[in-house]
């Protein structure tokens, strides 16, 4: 079985990003990127499915400028088989993106197709239900376990209140949570490996698909500052710093 | 206009996210509807029927909808989709899961954990882990959101008097199937709707420890506990006590971290607590810069004298 596992060039999690002065966006230029956290979660449990044998191949998938080849290369480097980048400079949407995949997975059929949960970057959410829903696929949404048959897979969720099990008919979306596994460091003759793996550069009108925005962003802000809070000496200040001047309890 | 609202409830009540999510749909200036689909959910219908400011509630029963699957529910808001302008689902799991499934088989696009209404089109977000906030416009015919509980206040449970309709339930998908939860113990009040909140990190060193330390405070305070991911990870605290960007997203009236440093990610989920009291040894941690008290001494110490004095 073949799984597709799309991952998305995002600002490393460790940046803190800040506002253009314009409002027009967040200023991203000689900012570090990385590959999304819960995708690095995703390659990773799909390369652990290969290991164990049920599957045998792992093609990693990005959208995005020419620059999203280096997470596909890094994708590669943790196990996946090939690549497949398809290239825009566009603004791509969720729904967007999950046409361009649709239409990848129509042409390569694959048992399973695992996402991560959401982007650190526009946090939405999104993507592996829209492309459960255009392919009529079952979903597993925010996974903690994964436990794949030749026709069937359980996927344990982390929900609200604990966790809940669902039983899904294969072909199926899965998109991960951050419990589901630990990604493996990528080693140095992994990477030089990875550079000589096949990637494939289309365009997202070779696939037929409109990836024009849905949704207009008018203006980006900083968030509401919080006012400088101060430091108490001792718990007695605590206490009443608590109940005199906060009024926060009784 | 008329908005649908896709009730969240144990087919008994209707969860407090619900009551949140109402009060953006009437934000929008639209009628609103309650979907309440379920099974054996007939209570739960009624209770949405006393929500203030509902006009009519749409009520659903099947066996294939006890349990809220994706593929089940989203062909269900499909099936009465036709005649709204707005479909709001609460940002919780159950309507992250199913939202953006509801958006893409009607070809729109969705707009998630929506903290304000600016206009029926036009809706406030946060990105980047809250970092920057994002005033975004939608063209399509009918707005899909997931609305961020936190930035709203809840609708009156009681004091409506809305017709329930019942409705033909939609067919089973066949593609999935409910195999059993494994819900945490839990009698403190619930994370998301609690007025105090009391939060272990790292530092607390061991599950026994965060249990040892912060119930206490917890029990009197009347809090619920939480954690941050470092504790979730390290298995000191259980995974849907985590409060962050891919966590739970908190806004109580008191907020205390116990041993937290307060990485972005944390911050992205109890940022809008109104007070925020911080007890952390480390002078440095960027919790402080956020904290309205804060603290610098050993939890273990200082957790137990706040517990003594109150």
């Amino acid at each position: 079985m073949k799984v597709l596992v799309p991952v998305k060039r995002v600002v490393d999690y460790n940046v803190k990003v800040r506002v253009k002065s314009d409002g027009s966006g967040v200023d991203i230029a000689n900012v570090k990127m990385s590959m999304n956290p819960f995708d690095e979660i995703a390659i990773e449990e799909a390369v652990r499915l290969k290991e164990k044998g049920i599957v045998t191949e792992v093609i990693a998938v990005s959208c995005g400028v020419t620059q999203c080849q280096e997470t596909l290369r890094t994708a590669m480097a943790i196990g996946a088989d090939r690549a497949i980048l398809i290239e825009t400079d566009a603004e791509l949407q969720p729904l967007a993106v999950a046409k361009l995949l649709k239409a990848l997975v129509d042409k390569e059929q694959p048992g399973l197709v695992i996402l991560g949960k959401q982007a650190i970057d526009d946090d939405c959410n999104q993507t592996g239900q829209m492309l459960a829903a255009l392919t009529g696929m079952p979903q597993g949404t925010f996974a903690s376990k994964v436990e794949l048959t030749a026709d069937s897979v359980a996927v344990t969720r982390e929900v609200d209140g604990g966790l809940e099990t669902v039983k899904l008919s294969l072909p199926a979306v899965i998109t991960t949570d951050l419990r589901l596994n630990e990604p493996r460091y990528v080693t140095l003759p992994n990477i030089m490996k990875a550079k000589k793996k096949q990637m494939d550069v289309i365009k997202p009108a070779d696939l037929g698909v409109d990836v024009a925005p849905r949704i207009k962003t008018l203006k980006v802000e900083e968030p509401p500052k919080r006012s400088a809070g101060i430091k108490v000496a001792d718990v007695a200040a605590l206490v009443d710093k608590l109940k005199n001047e906060a009024k926060v309890i009784g | 206009m008329t908005a649908l609202v896709i009730a969240e409830h144990d087919n008994a009540h209707i969860k407090g996210a619900t009551l949140n999510t109402v009060t953006a749909a009437l934000a929008t200036g639209a009628d609103v509807h309650v979907l309440v689909a379920g099974f054996n959910a007939t209570a739960a219908a009624a209770a949405a029927a006393q929500i203030a400011g509902v006009a009519k509630v749409l009520h659903a029963d099947a066996s294939a909808l006890e349990n809220g699957l994706a593929e089940n529910l989203a062909a269900q808001v499909l099936a009465i989709a036709s005649g709204y302008t707005h479909i709001l689902f609460p940002a919780t799991a159950s309507g992250k899961n199913v939202a953006p499934r509801v958006a893409a088989l009607l070809d729109m696009a969705q707009l998630s954990d929506v903290t304000k209404v600016i206009s029926a089109d036009t809706f406030e977000r946060p990105i980047y882990a809250g970092n920057a906030i994002a005033t975004v416009q939608s063209g399509d015919a009918v707005k899909i959101l997931t609305v961020r509980t936190t930035g709203f206040d809840a609708a009156a449970a009681t004091g409506g008097s809305a017709a329930v309709e019942v409705i033909a339930a939609a067919a089973d998908s066949g593609k999935s199937s409910f195999a059993g939860r494994e819900v945490t113990k839990n009698d403190r009040p619930e994370l998301t709707a609690a007025k105090v909140i009391v939060s272990g990190g790292r530092a607390l060193g061991s599950n026994d420890k965060f249990m040892e330390v912060l119930t206490p405070l917890a029990d009197k305070l009347g809090a619920a506990l939480g954690a941050s991911r470092a504790a979730v990870d390290a298995g000191y605290a259980p995974n849907d006590w985590q409060v962050g960007q891919t966590g739970k997203i908190v806004a109580p009236q008191l907020y205390i971290a116990c041993g937290i440093s307060g990485a972005i990610q944390h911050l992205a989920g109890m940022k809008d607590s109104k007070v925020i009291v911080a007890i952390n040894k480390d002078a440095e941690a960027p919790i402080f810069s956020v904290a309205d008290y804060g603290l610098e001494a050993d939890l273990f110490v200082a957790v137990p004298e706040l517990v003594k004095s109150l």
